[in-house]
C-alpha cells in the first residue's frame, strides 16, 4: 500500500479519474512552490500587509476571573482580513493557482467564510470566481452571499441533497471534473483528497506557530490546552500542529453535536461516526449501515458537515488529540457569553470551542494556561441567533 | 477469455446502465431481463448512493428515487439472484465505494459472487487506490473494470496494462450525462491503450442518439448508455419497460 498522503489508515486519493491528473499537477506545483524563495516572500508578504498577520494573542481577563480557573487566552483570527482564519489558506492557495497558470477558482463554501475569502483572493488576484453553496446556507447566512457578489464572485445555490455544505462539496467537484484545465478548486479545509489534507494544514499551521511564540512571550511556558472548533477541521489542526510533539499540551477539538449525540441531529463525526471513505479521504463520516452519507444538523452552517478531515481522525485513533461534542445550546449560550464578557462577538462555529473552555477553565487551576482558537468573528451570526432566540430583526 | 470481454467477441458491445431500484426493485428487475432480451450485451446496475459525485443530474434524481423507495445493497444482491435464474449476460455493479466499504470488503465481494455479479465499476477508485479492493475481488472472481479519461494522457498506459474485462473510456470532461456533442478525445485514448492491452475498450459519458452510439462504436469497441436510458424511466416510472427495450432496440440495430 503507498502511504502518499495519508495520516495512519486515513487520506488517501478515492476521486474520479478525471480527477487525477489536476491533483497530481497541484500536488508537484506544490512541491515545487512550498519552499521556493520567491514563492515564500511573496506569500509571507500578503498574511501581513494584506491578511494582517500575526493574528493577537488576547489574554481575556474578564471570561479568566469569571470562570474562576485557568488563564484564558484567544488567538484571534478573526481579526484577520475577511474575518476569519480562511484567509490564510486561500492566499497560499491562490497563488499557487496563479503559478500554475489557471485563471479561474472555484470553492465550496458552508458558513460563506471560506467563500468571501476565496472572492476575495480573487479580487485581489485578478481571478475568475465561482462559488458554491447550500440553498439552506444561503438562506442562513445571506448576508455572506451578497459579500461573495459584492466582490465579484458568481454564487451557485446548490439545491441537491441536504442542500448544505457536503452538496457544495458535491458540486464544486463535479464543476472540476468538467473545467479543470483552466481552474483550480480552492479546497476549504483538510478534507478531500491529497494532496489537499497536507496543503491547507501547512498554510493553516502558521497559527499554532504564533500560538507557540505569542504564549511563550507572555506566560514564558507552553499553554496547557489548545482548544479549536472542527467541522472540516483546518483551524484545528492550524492550531494543533505545532503542538503534537509537545504532549504537555492538550489539544482539544470541538465537533458540533447539534441537539446532541443521543439524536439524530447531530454532526459530531467523531463522536457518532464510522470509517468511511467519502470526498475523496477514507476518514470518519456520519452514515447509515450501508454507507449512506447520513444528513447532519448543527446551528452552525460551517460544523455542519459529515465528515473530518483524515488527519484528524489519525489524531483521535492515536489519542493525541481528543474531540469534545458541543451542543448547539451551549454554543450559542458561549456565543453571548463571549460577547458579553470579553465584548468580542465570535463566529457560532468558533463558540463550540468556547463553550468547552467554559467548561474546562473552572477545573484547572490558575497557574494554567488555555488557548482558544476564535476562528472567525460573528457579525454573519447575529442575525440566526436572533432567530434562535425567537427575536424578531430587520437585517 | 473473461467472460465479460467475451460479450465484446465479433460485435461491437452495447452496454446499458440503470440505477438498481429505480423506480423500484420490481421494475429494476423486469428492466434487466427486458433489456437482455432486447439486444443489450452486458448491464450495469448502480448501487444508488446518497453522493454520486461523478454524475450529472439525471443519475442523482435515480439515486434519489431508488434511496427513497428504500432501496439498500442488500435488496440489490436479493433481486440480482433471482435476475440470474432468467440471463445470462455479464452483469456488473456501479458503485461508489464507501457503499463497498461500509458492508465490508470481503464480504461485498463473496455476495457478488454467489448471486452472479461478474464485475464491478468503482469510479471513485482510481489507479492509485486499486488495491483497496484489488485482493477481494481476486478472490471471489469479480472482474475491477478501469476507467481511462480524457485527462488521463500518460497514465492510460499504466491504467490499461492491468486492465480486465473491458476499458472503460470516458468520453469526455464532466459529469454523466446526455451531451449534444462528444468530444474526440476517444480516438486518441483508445489508440494509446490498444498499444499495451488486448482488452476491449467502450465508450461511455454522453452518449443517447443512435448517431452518436454508431460514431462511437465505430472508433471503440462497444458503447455505454445510462443517462439516457435512466431518463426514460424518470418519464415512465413502473410502466418505463417497453419504451426502454424499444430504445435498446434501436440502439442495436444502429450498432
Amino acid at each position: 500500500m503507498h502511504k502518499k498522503g495519508r495520516f495512519g489508515i486515513y487520506g488517501g486519493q478515492y476521486i474520479p479519474e478525471t480527477l487525477m491528473r489536476a491533483v497530481l499537477e497541484l500536488e508537484e506545483a506544490y512541491e515545487r512552490y512550498k519552499d521556493d524563495p520567491s514563492f515564500v516572500k511573496e506569500l509571507n508578504e500578503l498574511l501581513k500587509n494584506y491578511a494582517g498577520r500575526p493574528s493577537l494573542l488576547y489574554y481575556a481577563k474578564n471570561m479568566t476571573y469569571d470562570l474562576g480557573g485557568a488563564k484564558i487566552y484567544l488567538k484571534r483570527e478573526d481579526m484577520n482580513h475577511t474575518g476569519s482564519h480562511k484567509i490564510n489558506n486561500v492566499l497560499g492557495q491562490c497563488l499557487l493557482a496563479k503559478r500554475m497558470r489557471k485563471t479561474r477558482v472555484i470553492a465550496e463554501t458552508g458558513a460563506g467564510q471560506h467563500g468571501v475569502a476565496v472572492a476575495t483572493v480573487a479580487a485581489l488576484m485578478g481571478l475568475e470566481c465561482e462559488i458554491f453553496m447550500g440553498k439552506e446556507d444561503t438562506e442562513r447566512q445571506s448576508l455572506n452571499v451578497f459579500r461573495m457578489k459584492l466582490l465579484g464572485a458568481k454564487v451557485n445555490v446548490v439545491t441537491s441533497g441536504t442542500m448544505t455544505l457536503k452538496d457544495a462539496v458535491n458540486e464544486t467537484m463535479r464543476e472540476w471534473v468538467s473545467g479543470i484545465d483552466d481552474t483550480h478548486y480552492v479546497l476549504g479545509s483538510v478534507m478531500g483528497p491529497h494532496p489537499f489534507p497536507t496543503i491547507v494544514r501547512d498554510l493553516q499551521k502558521t497559527i499554532g506557530k504564533e500560538i507557540r511564540e505569542q504564549t511563550e512571550a507572555a506566560e514564558g511556558r507552553l499553554p496547557d490546552a489548545v482548544i479549536a472548533c472542527v467541522g472540516g477541521g483546518s483551524n484545528a489542526i492550524g492550531s494543533f500542529y505545532e503542538f503534537i510533539d509537545e504532549p504537555s499540551v492538550r489539544l482539544i477539538g470541538c465537533e458540533a453535536a447539534g441537539l446532541g449525540i443521543e439524536t439524530k441531529r447531530t454532526a459530531a463525526t467523531i463522536a457518532t461516526g464510522s470509517v468511511g471513505i467519502f470526498h475523496g479521504m477514507k476518514s470518519y463520516f456520519c452514515q447509515d449501515a450501508y454507507g449512506q452519507i447520513s444528513p447532519v444538523h448543527s446551528i452552525s452552517a460551517g460544523l455542519d458537515y459529515p465528515g473530518i478531515g483524515p488527519e484528524h481522525a489519525h489524531l483521535s485513533d492515536i489519542k493525541r488529540a481528543e474531540y469534545v461534542p458541543v451542543t448547539d445550546d451551549e454554543a450559542v449560550e458561549a456565543f453571548e457569553y463571549l460577547s458579553r464578557t470579553e465584548g468580542i462577538i465570535p463566529a457560532m462555529e468558533s463558540a463550540h470551542a468556547v463553550a468547552y473552555a467554559m467548561k474546562l477553565a473552572p477545573a484547572m487551576r490558575n497557574d494554567q494556561a488555555i488557548v482558544i482558537t476564535l476562528s472567525g468573528r460573528g457579525d454573519k451570526d447575529v442575525a440566526s441567533v436572533a432567530r434562535y432566540r425567537g427575536v424578531s430583526i430587520n437585517e | 477469455m473473461n467472460k465479460i470481454s467475451d460479450a465484446f467477441r465479433n460485435k461491437k458491445a452495447f452496454i446499458v446502465f440503470i440505477t438498481g431500484g429505480d423506480p423500484d426493485i420490481e421494475t429494476s428487475e423486469e428492466l434487466i431481463v427486458a433489456m437482455a432480451s432486447s439486444g443489450a450485451d452486458i448491464i450495469e446496475i448502480g448501487i444508488p448512493f446518497s453522493d454520486p459525485i461523478a454524475e450529472g443530474e439525471v443519475i442523482q434524481r435515480a439515486d434519489e428515487r431508488a434511496l427513497a423507495n428504500g432501496c439498500t445493497v442488500d435488496k440489490l444482491f436479493e433481486m440480482v439472484e433471482r435476475v440470474r435464474k432468467k440471463i445470462s449476460i455479464p452483469l456488473l455493479f456501479m458503485t461508489y465505494i464507501n457503499p463497498i466499504f461500509r458492508y465490508g470488503k470481503t464480504k461485498f465481494m463473496r455476495r457478488c459472487e454467489e448471486c452472479g455479479i461478474d464485475g464491478i465499476i468503482v469510479p471513485d477508485l482510481p489507479f492509485e487506490e486499486r488495491e483497496e479492493i484489488s485482493r477481494d475481488c481476486k478472490e471471489f472472481n469479480i472482474t475491477r473494470i478501469s476507467m481511462i479519461a480524457p485527462t488521463s494522457h500518460d497514465r492510460i498506459r499504466m491504467i490499461a496494462e492491468g486492465a480486465e474485462g473491458f476499458l472503460y473510456c470516458v468520453s469526455s470532461l464532466g459529469v454523466t450525462g446526455v451531451r449534444n456533442e462528444i468530444g474526440t478525445d476517444a480516438v486518441r485514448m483508445i489508440e494509446e491503450s490498444k498499444k499495451v492491452t488486448d482488452v476491449p475498450c467502450a465508450v461511455g459519458f454522453g452518449i443517447s442518439t443512435k448517431e452518436q452510439a454508431r460514431e462511437m462504436a465505430a472508433v471503440s469497441d462497444g458503447v455505454i448508455i445510462g443517462s439516457a436510458i435512466v431518463r426514460i424511466i424518470e418519464e415512465y416510472g413502473n410502466r418505463c419497460v417497453e419504451p426502454v427495450k424499444k430504445f435498446v432496440k434501436g440502439i442495436r440495430s444502429a450498432l
